[in-house]
């Protein structure tokens, strides 16, 4: 089974933030969440770079992990999914996640975040809704993974820089490119999220 | 006027041919050579670089989230090794280490004698409003040490047995309990320190406790006074390790407010290892408060202890309070209403 993965060409990516209008307008997140950012590094500098993040799905996710009532949970193709009827809210998935995925409704003093909210790499909810339901879509979003599609925000990426689907096959596309063109900033936080680096 | 214009223009045309021809020349050159000064890789940051230079990857955002400006902080994956691994091993081993000494002692020593055995007499040791100060702030501490360890250990210990819709809900409330039994804590912990801070000085007869085996060897007497250097040892620990629980408590409280991501996973970590040494400490105290020792409980539950109790455990104070009681001004007649 493929592993799915994102990959943010940051060489190509223009900071147009497409990705995260159509992520928002595909899930119907409500205001104040973000499930994908585009952060530019060195801005206005010399090799200024965009890059396009979101859940990295990451191998031992560390939210999996840390998360005092086990309500997040790869699934066979790697989508890292939780429940929000078990989530508590307490943020501890936030602290852990090194790409700040996780997001809440509120603020959260006193502990009143609310469920937690985040990329599902379009593939539904962990809770119990039936697949490609209503119930689904308006806790979860979008579940394109179920009808054969892949996530929006890569799917409609104008140039190409941001790519999802097949880990394997989306590094080999990488891979090419960078040999093609001469150059590559590397898969922004591969390492971090997947232990392992496309060498460019 | 047109006619010069274009003679101009004509004369011009060449020039322009060859200047646009050399840039594309120029252009052409750069391409093939690979570290041309333009090259749109020379000086492409890396994240690899970036990372050497800082523990983690900022940049500029366009959404008013600004936190969101981090982009990826790998220190989250050491703090889940922390939470995951070394946390519940040390709150393993200081937990149930503590449980088994408790144990052992209470194997080897046993429940510790008033070897003169019971008076008959009492003496108060604490006030009303002492023993709600300590109630309130053990009560406090009872809530928070179970909903806190429900975090750490709830799901390992708890969730396979009640399953996880029950579990969940159970740790939502816990998670609010712990939330605001933290400042019914604060104000216990407060009482406390203003109440008993000027009896909890270390004084010299403290050393002489210590080496008189602190009233688990039966045939020495440790000397003390109010409180023995055991519980000053408990007082002092108490409000370091409760402040030090309550400022980082109060740091993840109001996320964002005083710490950053970092900030506040530093504070957990301080907050957790504080909490777990608490308990072990607490454990103890308990322990001797109850099955360790006869006559203590009653210190707190009644208020009044045996006089035999006081003098094997607390004789500079029992002697003390004789005196106050003897030198102070016998209870005021009712002085006799003038003749009508």
């Amino acid at each position: 089974m493929a592993r799915m993965k994102f990959l943010c060409d940051a060489d190509r990516c223009i900071d147009c933030n497409a990705c995260v209008t159509a992520c928002k307008n595909e899930n119907e997140v409500p205001w104040g969440i973000n499930r994908r950012r585009v952060v530019t590094i060195n801005d206005g500098k010399p090799g200024e770079r965009s890059v396009s993040m979101a859940c990295m799905h990451c191998t031992d996710a560390p939210c999996a992990a840390v998360c005092p009532v086990s309500c997040i949970f790869p699934t066979e193709e790697g989508v890292v999914l939780h429940s929000k009827d078990l989530c508590i809210g307490c943020g501890y998935c936030f602290y852990a996640c090194p790409f700040g995925a996780p997001q809440y409704p509120r603020i959260g003093n006193f502990g009143s975040r609310g469920k937690m909210d985040k990329c599902t790499y379009c593939a539904g909810g962990g809770g119990d809704e039936e697949t490609g339901s209503i119930e689904e879509f308006k806790k979860y979003g979008a579940n394109r993974l179920a009808q054969g599609k892949l996530p929006l925000c890569a799917e409609m990426c104008s140039t190409k820089s941001l790519l999802a689907g097949d880990g394997e096959i989306i590094a080999q596309i990488y891979k090419e490119r960078v040999l093609k063109r001469g150059y590559g900033s590397g898969a922004w936080g591969w390492m971090t999220a997947y232990h392992e680096s496309i060498p460019v | 006027m047109i006619s010069v214009l274009a003679r101009i223009c004509r004369a011009l045309a060449p020039l322009v041919f060859l200047t646009m021809l050399s840039m594309v020349l120029q252009a052409d050159a750069q391409q093939t050579k690979p570290n041309a000064p333009v090259s749109p890789d020379a000086s492409a940051v890396q994240e690899q670089t970036l990372l050497q230079q800082e523990s983690r990857i900022q940049g500029r955002i366009d959404i008013p989230d600004k936190r969101a400006g981090v982009l990826i902080q790998p220190a989250g994956r050491e703090w889940d090794h922390f939470h995951e691994v070394t946390l519940r091993r040390l709150g393993a081993i200081v937990i149930l280490g503590m449980v088994a000494l408790l144990a052992l002692a209470y194997v080897v020593l046993g429940k510790i004698r008033i070897s003169a055995g019971r008076s008959g007499r009492k003496v108060v040791r604490f006030s009303g409003f002492e023993r709600f100060s300590h109630w309130l702030t053990a009560v406090s501490f009872v809530v928070l040490g179970l909903t806190g360890l429900n975090i750490t250990f709830g799901k390992l210990l708890l969730l396979p047995i009640v399953g996880p819709e029950t579990f969940s809900a159970f740790s939502q409330i816990s998670k609010y309990a712990h939330n605001f039994v933290s400042f019914s804590f604060l104000v216990g912990l407060i009482l406390i320190v203003t109440l008993w801070v000027k009896d909890n000085i270390p004084k010299p007869v403290d050393i002489d406790w210590l080496r008189q085996g602190g009233g688990f060897i039966k045939s020495k007497h440790a000397p003390a006074g109010r409180f023995n250097a055991g519980e000053k040892m408990v007082f002092w620990f108490a409000l370091g390790a409760g402040a030090a629980v309550i400022v980082s408590g109060l740091l993840l409280l109001f996320p964002f407010y005083f710490a950053n991501i970092a900030g506040m996973q530093i504070a957990q970590v301080v907050h957790a290892i504080v909490a777990v040494l608490f308990i072990a400490v607490i454990l103890a105290h308990i322990y001797i408060g109850t099955v360790g020792m006869e006559g203590a409980f009653e210190a707190m539950g009644t208020g009044e202890v045996d006089m035999s109790w006081a003098e094997e455990h607390h004789d500079l104070w029992l002697a003390e309070v004789l005196t106050r009681e003897r030198s102070a001004p016998p209870p005021r007649q009712p002085t006799p209403a003038p003749a009508k």
